[in-house]
């Protein structure tokens, strides 16, 4: 035994447009109210209704096939995907078949596997199209029925098919994320996977590994974070590979994860092999965007991702980490750099943005823009550390005190509570002095040969000034008072 | 090409209509004589012809994205078979 | 009264304009007609309170200083259009006693207009028919011989204007379904451009095909009435945007010059000798008027039938897919799981012709058959269209027989689904070419029964359309008819 396995993934993600109203009908999109509330005849599929198409959804199917380097089609085509379930009111989905408006494109992520060094994947796009998401069916609340919501059907989607080109749920995971972070950075989705703006499929099959050929590939559903995506296609590939071993055969099949056991299963509703008689929708003409269109949005676009962490990692001397995490975000990216136009140390700013920053705004689930702390601030705050006006440990303090709205700003807060560092020559040799005299058991011990005691010399000249002592210029009059 | 009752059956699953043997026999023999007289038009040369899905040019147009308040809940449910709490209901769905 | 009744939309639009009748004078008289002649079986839903309503307010824009042609004048709406206050059905059980939250755009322009609404008129379910035999709540009967069909699917609007019970009526065209009646019943029938009328509010049947348009005592009727309903409408995406047009600036224009094309397809055996003599002798009349014949070809026209029953049930197998019973129509009361429940909801709700179009529909698009059946006959819908394109840089019009016989008797054709289908023989090819095409009356056939003579124009040319029609209805009367009883 012991063949090796290569696990193939392919992801297809449902992303929901940010437009106010729905793909082809005026309905309003927001998300959270009173069922049934926010739905039109039209999305009711009301005997006599008709689809028009919402330009604001074509215009961020665009802005995505430009960020991601795809063909846009000069003429697509609405097909009518016909199945049956009680959220689908027409008993078809208006989407897209031959000839989707976005037709290839790739998006490189970094991937950071553990073990291992983190390293950049590019993954191919199939195609993105446009097509209308279906209602919600509630079980919760009835015995034996259900509630059907259409609230949400007709809210816009772009469909993004990537190719099979991940081999690990690392890779799928980054991907999905790069995929997230581009969407939501180019204002065309919220990224709320609560509310269900962003939903992955994972395609997974396994093959031994140097074998060209693609194993049978399962399809698993319900998958709503980062977390559940990983997990799912870790527990398809280990059962896939388990079946084959114990001689079993792999079903094309579709199947639903369930984060409480972590494991999937077949989804009785997707039993049967469906046919969708996919066909031009006759409600709808061929949509025409022109090249002129696709340049204006071209030229709209602001720096994407990708450009922007090569540039932070060039420009301001970062590391592709670094880089990676303050463009994990546009809006983290445009604090950093208001920061760093007010404090010259990028590389300061970054640890601090990185570092600090990012572990308040988790502590509080606040997201960038709800910062407290303004990147003018946060860079008055790292100019003096760099300039010797107060430590790294009491800009902590400084810190927390901006968080807090207790200071306006770093200055006034330093001067209000005196935290200025000392490091005046004079004032630093009298602290030795004053420090040696104190404590002449630690002098005895550091003589005989222990260093530890060195440290808490410094330790008790940091204590007798609360912190405030320039540590380096003690610690240096130390070694010279100490060796002569 | 002739359609079996298995072909009646599957189609009939695919469009859910519930369909009796009886009903099943009856529409393979109705089904057979319309796709004899469809299979006529098979027999044009079409190499090189463009689909027809419209019968005049013309593309699609565009809507703005504006908001329109919708009718009130009461009206949409009001042709409801069965309905609770502004819901549509039907019975239990299974996954 | 009675007299009134017969005299045509035009004249009771002159009469309402000099105040010699008023809206709900005439709105009493048609629906006393109309409660008179139940057993025709035309109309599915009337609510006299509505009408009158209607009617009083009408009169009252009148009253105001308000004018135009239709302000006031009755009309009747096939039950494929929906409309607030009245049930829309689709003459299916499917629909029984459905409520539309929202007015077809054809009904709400015409009751802009001033237009008062006598009701709904029964038609073939889901408007899938040649003889108004499909309706779940009845047959129609020809005015002009009971033991005959009206015509389908439009039956119920052809058979009230024959018998004068709304001067004009709205229906609709899929393959025929407005000119073939008006063939059976002796009336004008007019499809306008695919894309012109608005499809908002109509029942789909067959999207890329359903074209609204009118039944009425002549095309001067219809020309004052498309003059309110021709317009873009932007809920509807297939709509077309043009300059407004006045219908009837062409009504005078005359025959001269005009090049009438005769088309051989139109003409071969199966066209019954009675039928032939009318039209014949009708082509005859337009060249004495100023026409040239010329002959022409529509060598494709024959697939015209196969290629409708792949297109037609194919769109019709998806639209009717949204009657599940979910939210809204006919729920099976006993059912043991949602699956089944949609399986016998349908099974119960839908009669045999739409179950038949739908499940030859699903079969044309499934997987293995779209490319030999579905792409194909798309394929071959353009030859026939281009057939169009050629013969019309010959001819101005087109001009032939609307059915191959007169209107047959009931249960004729009823066992035999095919045969059914082949009295829309002339009609499919401009369907499927989305070309305009009237049904004038131009005599009689066998057993008294009435016969129709096609017209044919290009897109967006009904104003000549609707002219050459007028003149010839000028120098005849046949249109002018009305059967013994009504």
């Amino acid at each position: 035994m012991g063949i090796q396995w290569e696990a193939v993934i392919g992801l297809e993600a449902h992303v929901q447009l940010l437009t106010h109203s729905k793909i082809f009908s005026p309905a309003s999109t927001a998300f959270g109210a009173q069922p049934n509330s926010q739905a039109s005849v039209i999305d009711l599929a009301l005997p006599g209704v008709l689809p028009v198409l919402n330009a604001a959804a074509v215009e961020c199917a665009i802005r995505f096939g430009c960020a991601v380097g795809g063909p846009i089609a000069g003429r697509s085509i609405f097909a009518r995907k016909n199945y049956f379930y009680p959220d689908l009111p027409k008993g078809y989905q208006i989407s897209q078949y031959e000839l989707p408006v976005v037709q290839g494109g790739t998006v490189t992520a970094l991937v950071t596997p553990r073990p291992g060094e983190p390293y950049a994947k590019t993954v191919r796009l199939t195609r993105a199209h446009l097509e209308e998401d279906a209602g919600k069916s509630l079980h919760e609340a009835f015995r034996d029925r259900s509630g059907i919501d259409l609230n949400r059907a007709g809210t816009p989607l772009l469909e993004i098919v990537s190719e099979p080109d991940m081999r690990s749920s690392a890779e799928a995971v980054a991907y999905a994320r790069a995929l997230h972070t581009l969407v939501v950075w180019l204002g065309i989705c919220d990224g709320n996977m609560q509310e269900g703006s962003f939903r992955c499929d994972a395609n997974v099959s396994v093959r031994p590994a140097g074998d060209q050929r693609f194993g049978t590939r399962v399809e698993t559903k319900n998958l709503n974070s980062f977390r559940f995506l990983q997990q799912a296609i870790e527990h398809e590939i280990r059962r896939q590979i388990e079946l084959i071993e114990d001689g079993g055969q792999v079903v094309q099949e579709t199947r639903l994860y369930d984060p409480n056991l972590d494991q999937t299963r077949p989804m009785r509703s997707k039993e049967d092999a469906m046919d969708y008689r996919y066909f031009p929708d006759p409600d709808l003409l061929p949509l025409q965007i022109s090249t002129e269109w696709v340049e204006r949005v071209r030229g709209s676009l602001p720096e994407l991702p990708d450009a922007m962490r090569a540039r932070f990692a060039s420009q301001y001397g970062l590391t592709a980490y670094d880089a990676a995490l303050l463009t994990s975000s546009r809006a983290l990216a445009e604090y950093f750099e208001a920061a760093v136009r007010a404090a010259p140390d990028a590389k300061a700013v970054a640890n601090w943005v990185n570092g600090e920053v990012a572990a308040a705004l988790n502590a509080e689930g606040l997201p960038i823009e709800r910062s407290p702390v303004a990147p003018a601030q946060l860079a008055a705050l790292v100019a003096r550390i760099g300039d010797g006006t107060i430590s790294h440990k009491i800009a902590k303090d400084v810190f927390t005190a901006l968080w807090q709205g207790k200071a306006e700003s770093a200055d006034a807060y330093i001067d209000a509570q005196g935290l200025r560092q000392i490091s005046d020559a004079g004032a630093i040799e009298a602290l030795v002095e004053q420090v040696l005299a104190a404590n002449p058991a630690m002098v005895a011990e550091f003589k005989s040969g222990k260093e530890k005691a060195f440290n808490a010399l410094v330790g008790q000249a940091m204590k007798a000034t609360r912190g405030k002592a320039n540590p380096t210029q003690v610690s240096d009059m130390l070694r010279r008072r100490l060796a002569g | 090409m002739s359609l079996t009752l298995a072909d009646v059956r599957r189609i009939a699953h695919l469009a859910r209509i519930e369909i009796t043997h009886d009903q099943a026999e009856a529409t393979a023999a109705q089904l057979n004589d319309i796709f004899a007289m469809i299979e006529r038009s098979g027999r044009v040369d079409t190499a090189g012809v463009e689909p027809m899905t419209h019968p005049l040019d013309g593309v699609q147009r565009l809507r703005q994205d504006v908001v329109e308040p919708p009718p009130e809940r009461e009206e949409l449910l009001r042709n409801a078979p069965e309905q609770q709490d502004g819901l549509f209901l039907v019975p239990r769905v299974i996954e | 009264m009675t007299e009134l009744a017969h005299g045509g939309l035009a004249q009771l639009s002159r009469l309402l304009e000099e105040r010699q009748v008023s809206a709900l004078e005439l709105a009493e008289l048609f629906l006393a007609r109309i409660d008179r002649h139940r057993s025709l079986n035309a109309f599915l839903d009337v609510r006299p309170e509505l009408t009158l309503r209607q009617a009083r307010a009408a009169d009252a824009r009148r009253a105001k200083g308000e004018r135009g042609a239709l302000l006031g004048v009755p009309i009747a709406h096939k039950d494929i259009f929906v409309t607030r206050g009245w049930a829309s059905t689709a003459g299916s059980r499917m629909l029984e006693g459905y409520m539309s939250p929202f007015d077809a755009t054809v009904v709400e322009q015409l009751a802009a207009a001033g237009m008062v609404c006598l009701g709904k008129l029964n038609c073939d379910e889901f408007a899938m028919g040649s003889s108004n035999e499909n309706s779940a709540f009845g047959n129609v009967l020809n005015p002009w011989d009971a033991a005959a069909v009206p015509g389908g699917s439009s039956g119920g609007s052809a058979a009230a204007v024959a018998a004068r019970l709304a001067p004009v009526a709205t229906a609709t065209d899929t393959g025929g379904s407005i000119r073939e009646p008006a063939a059976f019943s002796g009336v004008t029938g007019v499809k306008p451009t695919y894309g012109r009328p608005s499809r908002w509010g109509m029942i789909a049947f067959a999207s890329s095909l359903d074209t609204a348009g009118l039944l009425a005592a002549s095309a001067e009727d219809c020309a004052l009435v498309f003059n309110s309903m021709l317009r873009f409408d932007p809920r509807d995406s297939t709509s077309v945007q043009r300059p407004d047009e006045d219908f009837t600036r062409s009504l005078d224009m005359g025959l001269r010059g005009v090049r009438v094309g005769v088309p051989a397809q139109f003409f071969t055996q199966g066209l019954q000798p009675d039928v032939e003599a009318a039209v014949r002798a009708a082509l005859e009349q337009l060249r004495q008027l100023g026409a040239s014949l010329v002959d022409v070809e529509l060598p494709n026209s024959p697939l015209g039938i196969p290629v409708y029953y792949v297109v037609a049930p194919a769109e019709a197998s998806s639209n009717l897919s949204r009657f599940d019973g979910v939210r809204y129509g006919h729920r099976a009361r006993a059912f043991d799981d949602l699956n089944d429940m949609i399986k016998k909801s349908r099974a119960e709700g839908f009669g045999p012709e739409p179950k038949r179009r739908i499940l030859v529909g699903t079969y044309v698009l499934s997987h293995g058959y779209y490319d030999a059946y579905y792409l194909k006959a798309s394929k071959v819908r353009r030859l026939i269209a281009e057939d169009f394109q050629r013969a019309f840089q010959r001819c101005d019009l087109i001009a032939g027989p609307v059915t191959s016989s007169v209107a047959f008797n009931f249960g004729e054709k009823a066992a035999d689904p095919v045969s059914m289908y082949l009295a829309d023989l002339f009609t499919v090819p401009g369907s499927l070419a989305g070309v305009p095409g009237l049904s004038l009356p131009c005599g009689f056939g066998d057993r008294g029964r009435p016969v129709g003579l096609q017209l044919i124009a290009n897109h967006f040319d009904e104003a000549r359309l609707l002219g050459v029609a007028h003149r010839y209805q000028v120098a005849t009367d046949w249109h002018r008819r009305i059967p013994a009883g009504f």
